[in-house]
């Protein structure tokens, strides 16, 4: 079969899987953990517990703070110790719900056995309130919640459910080994979302460096009883997932500036979400696990793992159960090298969307003096969204915000091509990371405004 | 010897034609402008710095002339004297201002404030304070990479390397504001100059609780109140685990600055040094007689 790719920009940084042969080991619980109400894009969740309740597996424990945002379940059965803010990933305070680990006793009605359920529930709504009530969010790092995703706007018809099984940032392995080892689930639980949205086509869309998990996804698609669900092998390119490179690759179809996919008809999830929806929609069970990869290039092969987490466990406790941290080790990231924050608190626990815990060596890392910019233009050649991220660079340090705004900063999706590509070493992600939000903010701040005076204009 | 002659007489009856049109185009179409703009314009001290809230000080002035009185406008780089100046011309009666000065509220040097990691990325707070909380363990302090110095345009902030805080040159400062929209941590603050520079400021900005702000910086505010209860002037307020002192109602007798656990209290530009012991035991004997009088 040909193999699909974006149309646009891109690098090729070396996809250094180090650990895509390490089976997914369950990581034992701590004695504590502290589960963050800000794990979803959108609005905090609300604490409905109290410093003193007992609570069990999968109980909720925080709802909803508003449309988009999510619900939060108890990861440990134990009681609940303290709400109180504490320093997240970046060092910034945010509330957590700290629960003393006391025992393992589930709450009721969850389905804990391994038996594959392919029988899918009719009933659509009822559905997308499990995916909502279980607390569903998309796992591809972006955390949005997934019942609003599902749910398309009246008006707007899903075409395509595209599975995101790209995973094209170097390192992280955690898609490629529950493709491995979960791989019918996954596929149940992307017949549960083409049922919500109306029975579209689905197609999985894998990198061309993850074979066996094509290979894997095509045996158990003939043992299933779905029909038009299709897996796409894609070459292999960054940023091959992110959302609006992978609709481009499959359907060839682009997202305008600004829009959201459904526009175009497509629906994107990845393959981890898919998996949390099985559960979620077919056993009962929250979003109350997933899969993190601990890896790195100064990390020997013996200590590379894939983790079974409950969410909520610190870093700190993880690193510790790995083999601490690998002498050599320059920086440490969660999430892949492209896109990945560097932790600057190991005391940080993880959240639905953590994916890794990545430490890399000093070479691997150090950036480079930085120079003048000679305009060879390879940033803009690199770019995926069709930016121009060395006249975005001017405009920002002019500050210049409505040259931003027309020149689409708010387009930028961080994947950091630009600042792979750029051989002045010139530091453009950081810079144009500001701009970006700040833009968003004049834009979001405009809306509010004409909403308000929409408004007023109504009342009188 | 024609050619040159007529040359001469095109071009200069073409030349009078052309200033006739001039002159009568700009006689049409003149732009009636108040001369008092001009006026005012030329008693500013024309920094167009933007520290009156306006694009510069043609705006200001063009402002000034069009408002019902001076409540909105106050150059503060020029300060008293220039409005006075400016009173004089529109007619006004001019309300004097305390002249104000830029403090650092943030005393956590590389030793009070020990490094839990290291930044790499591009040398600006903005940026660093988008990313993340910071290389210490201090969520609200400063991070040190100098927005503030590079914003004021009177070369009174520098950065100490030997502590990474800004450092205000009082004597340069003109109040005008930059550096604290300039700061994303909202550390500097304008605070009344005093009477020959004198101030008492707390020199902290973390709400974080008592221990974990310790923890964090030897030179935490920890909100532990004392500072409060010592001042007989009513002038401090602990509010999210942080002290701040009413420059307005200050005395500055320095009696907080001598109780304070962490030294987070800074007094500035007095003439002798803080005698913390006579202080306290002036403290205590008030402490006592209030005591026994309350027992009597």
């Amino acid at each position: 079969m040909r193999k699909l790719t974006f149309s646009i920009g891109g690098v090729h940084p070396d996809d250094a899987k180090l650990s895509k042969d390490c089976t997914i080991e369950a990581l034992p619980l701590p004695q504590t953990v502290y589960v963050s109400v800000a794990q979803h894009l959108g609005a905090p969740a609300v604490p409905t517990v109290a410093v003193g309740d007992k609570v069990k597996v999968g109980q909720v424990i925080a709802e909803p703070g508003g449309f988009i945002s999510a619900f939060v379940h108890s990861p440990v059965s134990g009681t609940v110790k303290s709400i109180a803010p504490r320093a997240d990933l970046a060092g910034k305070p945010v509330a957590h719900i700290e629960i003393a680990v006391e025992g393992d006793e589930w709450a009721e009605g969850i389905d804990l056995s391994d038996t594959l359920v392919t029988e899918i529930p009719t009933d659509k709504a009822a559905t997308l309130e499990k995916i909502k009530q279980c607390g569903i969010v998309g796992l591809g790092g972006a955390t949005f919640p997934t019942h609003v995703k599902l749910n398309p706007a009246p008006g707007s018809k899903a075409e395509c459910l595209i599975i995101n099984g790209a995973e094209c940032e170097p390192y992280l392995t955690s898609d490629y080994r529950i493709m491995l080892e979960r791989t019918k689930e996954i596929i149940v639980g992307a017949a549960i979302m083409q049922q919500v949205l109306g029975g579209c086509r689905c197609v999985i869309g894998i990198e061309e460096n993850k074979p066996e998990a094509i290979k894997a996804m095509r045996e158990a698609l003939a043992q299933l009883p779905y029909d038009n669900i299709k897996v796409q092998p894609l070459k292999k390119r960054y940023p091959q997932g992110g959302e609006k490179q992978l609709i481009d690759a499959v359907m060839k179809r682009q997202v305008g500036s600004g829009g959201l996919p459904i526009s175009v008809g497509a629906v994107v999830q990845n393959a981890a979400t898919s998996l949390a929806v099985y559960e979620a929609v077919q056993k009962n069970k929250p979003l109350i696990t997933n899969v993190l990869t601990v890896t790195g290039d100064c990390l020997p092969v013996e200590k590379q793992h894939n983790y079974l987490f409950r969410i909520g466990v610190p870093l700190s406790f993880i690193a510790e159960y790995a083999g601490g941290v690998p002498e050599g080790a320059a920086k440490i990231i969660s999430g892949g090298p492209m896109m990945g924050r560097a932790i600057s608190n190991m005391e940080a626990t993880t959240v639905k969307g953590s994916s890794s815990i990545l430490y890399l060596s000093e070479a691997a890392t150090k950036r480079g003096p930085e120079s003048n910019c000679i305009r060879c233009g390879r940033c803009a050649d690199a770019c995926p969204m069709g930016l121009e991220p060395f006249l975005l660079r001017r405009l920002t340090l002019a500050g210049d915000l409505e040259g931003l705004e027309a020149n689409a900063m708010q387009d930028c999706i961080e994947c950091g091509c630009c600042l792979y590509s750029c051989p002045a070493g010139i530091p453009l992600l950081d810079l144009l990371r500001q701009s970006k939000n700040q833009v968003l903010g004049a834009i979001r701040a405009r809306a509010a405004a004409a909403k308000a005076a929409a408004e007023a204009a109504k009342k009188e | 010897m024609t050619g040159i002659i007529w040359t001469i007489a095109v071009l200069a009856g073409l030349g009078l034609l052309l200033a006739l049109l001039l002159f009568v185009l700009a006689r049409k179409f003149r732009v009636e402008e108040d001369p008092r703009i001009d006026e005012v314009e030329k008693v500013m001290p024309g920094a167009n710095c933007g520290g009156c809230g306006f694009a510069g000080c043609r705006a200001f002035a063009d402002s000034a002339v069009k408002a019902p009185n001076l409540d909105n406008h106050y150059c503060p780089v020029g300060g008293n004297d220039v409005m006075k100046q400016v009173a004089a011309i529109l007619g006004f009666e001019v309300k004097e201002k305390a002249p104000e000065v830029a403090v650092v509220r943030c005393n956590g040097t590389c030793a009070n404030r020990p490094r839990t990691n290291t930044y790499d990325g591009v040398q600006s707070c903005k940026v660093k304070a988008a990313l993340y909380a910071g290389d210490t363990a201090c969520a609200f302090g400063c991070l040190g990479c100098g927005d503030c110095a590079a914003a004021c345009q009177f070369g009174a902030l520098s950065m100490d390397p030997e502590t990474g805080l800004p450092v205000v040159d009082e004597s340069k400062c003109t109040a005008c504001g930059a550096c604290v929209k300039a700061c994303p941590k909202a550390i500097i603050e304008l605070r009344p100059k005093g009477p020959r520079g004198m101030k008492v400021y707390v020199s902290c900005v973390n709400k974080d609780k008592g221990p974990v702000a310790k923890k964090a910086c030897a030179a935490a505010c920890i909100g532990c109140g004392i500072c409060a209860k010592t001042c007989t002037h009513d002038a401090i307020v602990v509010e999210n685990n942080i002290a701040y002192i009413d420059a307005s109602k200050c005395k500055l007798c320095r009696e907080c600055e001598a109780m304070c656990p962490t030294g987070s209290i800074i007094g500035l530009n007095f003439p002798k040094p803080l005698d913390k012991e006579t202080i306290k035991a002036r403290i205590a004997e008030r402490n006592k007689k209030a005591k026994e009088a309350a027992n009597a």
